[in-house]
């Protein structure tokens, strides 16, 4: 009997286990579970080529575009190697040779018409740059030698240092300039310095962002943790018609949604009224609630509330009243079950709600763009601009980046601080 | 009322509803004395928990009144009943370890650090759990969890711990095991236990006395041997043990003792505990080890029966009869090594004393 089994499987004179036809075991194992894992990779595949096509290339293209700067090079590659000898700081405009190699290769763009696409990326590091590309047009196709005086008298600004300091700062084919206008920072003669006062607006509008989102989930929080409780203990028959109200708004469009707070909150709105009617406040006196923060505030709140009570009520579901029972049982008041022996068994579902609200708010678009007035609106809206109205993609993309980097870090904070396994979605 | 001093529980015609339609508890009257373990048996559904949860004070009693130690407690808060309590899914605070769980009832009451660790250690070694406290409850097997519930429910000391249902959820060979336990805890610290179970054995192997419920009503209130020996009505002896029934009707009083004749018009003689005088329907309980398929003389009943069914069941022979138009009367014969020429199809004379055969009431 024993040395049946010793022949089968069993160790041998070596000490490895060895299946019934001699392989080590450890082998067949790692065999039998590769074949698998490849079965299930089969039944993932679809998925992950879905999500490759429509959710990895378009980051990776966004986290490629924040730093691609092909189009100097490609529309004036003769002047960019040109000027490779010209000393910026040397305080003498580029030579001859460089004026002539860039007169053919603007002629050549503006047979393809690609010059004025090029003053326009150049004005993103000089305003006038688009302007003096357009206004150049036919006439410096058709200039002879010497071409330096013949660029100038078209335009005195080809004879000024900054021009040209512009476009060899420019044509390095990967640029950080996307990323610097990002954090209101630029690179001008004097080195890299942060924009004048007046002109930053991203590091606020990133702040801003933050903290709003930040605003938005406690809110969420505090207004969706006794709903969710009511939902986890009320008697199934009226905890279904609760939940239906909460899910309600799903059933209606975002827009309607976002809509109907302009028309509650407005200065002659339905909220403004009853308070003025129950005398709180003055008619002279009506609150500003849209077109502001507090405008976002409210809408974003309402809209998000139920990604906040739906993970929260499927973690309170689970846990059994006789747990409040026990602690109250063994002497602890109402308040002591609550907060000792309740609460910490909900912290995974505040975890997930409040990772899904804030990330939901971080990247909020359409009811920031209608009820957040000019002090309301989000970095999103800001990238949609750049994208849609200002055509600056390279500067869209850097947005972009910055805000995925940072819902990473926050990720990662969170993972050291909760502990990303302590988080339950259902 | 003064009679009744010194009870550590007491229900005063105590009526439970949960909906205002049906009665859940009827006119509920117990007296439970100090140092007491009480079981509350009853199949389910018979009120058992909301008895227990009306004493923990998390469900309120509709009508009458609940005194702890001569104290009434309808408007007290469980929290300042003292009562420890064990439930059937051990309610161990999942996200605290052993040692927090104990310490929480001692934290709550305020008591001092080297105190509560003093305690808690007791409590520990007490389930011979010493060496766990750092562990969590889902580190722990379920007949450890069961011990880390019980020593919570008593680490502060109260007087009385109520456990309901506290071992269902463990195997047979374990139960047996914590029953032990259970009972030699109870002994050790003097406490008042309340326990309820549906499991009759554990009943009948724990308690000082077992109340059996059935239908919101406590059907008998005795000493474990009493309610075997003596069941007051049908109910009762057809939940305890293993029990034959006959019916029929009573055709003669004699002081303690009945002649009732059955359905087929055999006769018997049986101890009269809760018949309705002579014409009154009754059913007959007998317990299968109490009759003999070897009758003798002293065997006032002598009954002709088919054997149906034999189990070979090692230490006795289970013997399934067809008696008086019953052909589920079980005979349960002791093996003592001697042949007793049973064999199946076979018709003959079984017997037994009116003492062991009980005229109770007539069951629907
Ligand atoms: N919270 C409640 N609301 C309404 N009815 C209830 C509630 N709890 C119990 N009941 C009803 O009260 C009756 C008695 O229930 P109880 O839980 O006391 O039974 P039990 O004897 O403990 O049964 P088991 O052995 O199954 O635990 C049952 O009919 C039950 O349906
Ligand atoms: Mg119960």
């Amino acid at each position: 009997m024993t040395s049946t089994t010793t022949d089968q499987i069993g160790a041998s004179g070596d000490g490895i286990m060895r299946a019934a036809d001699g392989t080590p075991l450890k082998r067949s194992l790692a065999r039998a579970l590769r074949r698998e894992k490849l079965r299930s990779f089969l039944l993932i595949l679809p998925l992950l080529a879905f999500i490759t096509l429509t959710f990895l290339m378009p980051i990776a293209d966004m986290l490629f575009r924040s730093v691609e700067n092909g189009i100097v090079q490609e529309t004036i590659p003769r002047t960019v190697v040109a000027l490779k000898d010209w000393d910026a700081s040397s305080g003498e405009l580029p030579s001859e040779e460089v004026f002539a190699a860039f007169q053919q290769d603007f002629t050549e763009a503006f047979k393809n018409k690609t010059h004025t696409r090029l003053g326009l990326r150049l004005n993103y590091d000089e305003p006038g740059m688009s302007g003096l590309f357009r206004k150049s047009g036919r006439k410096a196709t058709q200039l002879e030698p010497p071409y330096r005086e013949g660029f100038i008298d078209i335009d005195q600004d080809w004879g000024k240092l900054e021009t040209w300091r512009v476009i060899k700062r420019a044509s390095p084919s990967l640029t950080d300039g996307y990323f610097l206008a990002a954090v209101d920072a630029e690179r001008t003669s004097d080195g890299l310095q942060m924009k004048p006062e007046k002109e930053r607006i991203y590091l606020y509008l990133f702040w801003r962002t933050m903290f709003l989102s930040i605003v938005i989930t406690v809110s969420c929080l505090l207004l969706g943790y006794p709903i969710a409780y009511l939902l986890a203990n009320l008697p199934l028959r009226t905890s279904n018609l609760l939940m239906i109200l909460v899910l309600l708004p799903f059933w209606t469009s975002l827009l309607v949604r976002t809509s109907a707070w302009k028309v509650l909150l407005q200065q002659q709105g339905v909220v403004n009224d009853t308070l003025v009617w129950l005398g709180i406040i003055d008619t002279t006196s009506r609150l500003e609630l849209i077109n502001n923060q507090t405008g976002t505030i409210i809408a974003m709140t309402h809209i998000l509330l139920p990604f906040m009570i739906l993970p929260l009520f499927s973690v309170m579901k689970t846990i059994s009243p006789s747990y409040v029972r026990a602690a109250k049982s063994l002497g602890a008041n109402d308040w002591t079950a609550f907060w000792r022996v309740y609460f910490p068994q909900t912290v995974p579902g505040i975890g997930a709600g409040a990772i899904l609200v804030f990330i939901l708010s971080i990247g909020y678009y359409i009811t920031p763009e209608l009820v957040g007035g000019t002090s309301g609106i989000f970095i999103s809206n800001r990238i949609a601009y750049h994208i849609s109205t200002s055509l600056n993609w390279g500067l869209a993309a850097a947005l972009g980046t910055i805000l995925l980097g940072l819902v990473l870090l926050l990720f990662y904070v969170y993972d050291k601080i909760v502990g990303i396994d302590n988080v339950k979605l259902g | 009322m003064s009679s009744n001093r010194g009870a550590a529980v007491r229900f005063e015609s105590v009526q439970k509803s949960y909906d205002g339609e049906t009665l859940v508890v009827k006119n509920l009257n117990l007296d439970i004395a100090r140092g007491e373990f009480l079981t509350m048996l009853g199949p389910s559904g018979s009120g058992k928990t909301t008895c227990l949860m009306m004493l923990a004070g998390f469900e309120p009693a509709t009508h009458g009144e609940i005194f702890l130690n001569d104290r009434p407690i309808n408007n007290v808060p469980p929290h300042k009943r003292g009562i420890g309590m064990v439930f059937q899914n051990y309610a161990l605070f999942p996200h605290m370890s052993v040692a927090e769980n104990l310490a929480f009832p001692l934290q709550v009451r305020g008591m001092d650090r080297s105190e509560q660790e003093r305690r808690i250690k007791r409590a520990l070694d007490m389930v011979e759990l010493g060496r766990f406290g750092s562990r969590r409850p889902a580190q722990l097997s379920g007949g450890q969890q069961q011990r880390v519930a019980v020593a919570r429910a008593l680490v502060f000391d109260p007087e009385l711990v109520l456990m309901d249902e506290p071992l269902g959820a463990l195997d047979k060979q374990l139960r047996e095991q914590m029953q032990y336990e259970i009972k030699h805890i109870h002994e050790n610290l003097g406490v008042s236990i309340v326990y309820v179970t549906h499991d009759q054995t554990e009943a009948l192997t724990m308690s000082d006395r077992v109340a059996v419920f059935n239908d919101g009503v406590i059907q008998q209130l005795s000493a474990p041997d009493v309610l075997y020996e003596n069941p007051q009505n049908s109910f009762v002896a057809q939940f305890i043990g293993e029990n034959n029934k006959l019916t029929g009707e009573v055709t003669e009083m004699n002081g303690g003792q009945c002649k009732v004749r059955l359905e087929d018009g055999t006769e018997l003689v049986a101890d009269a505990v809760n018949v309705d005088g002579v014409g009154g329907k009754t059913t007959i309980s007998l317990r299968p080890e109490r009759i003999e398929v070897v009758p003798t003389d002293q065997h006032e009943n002598h009954v002709e029966g088919m054997v149906e069914e034999l189990i070979y069941l090692g230490d006795h022979i289970r013997v399934r009869m067809k008696v008086a138009g019953n052909d589920e009367f079980i005979v349960k014969v002791r093996n003592r090594g001697e042949r007793w020429d049973l064999e199946q199809g076979q018709t003959r004379t079984i017997g037994w004393s009116a003492r062991d055969c009980k005229a109770l009431d007539a069951v629907a």
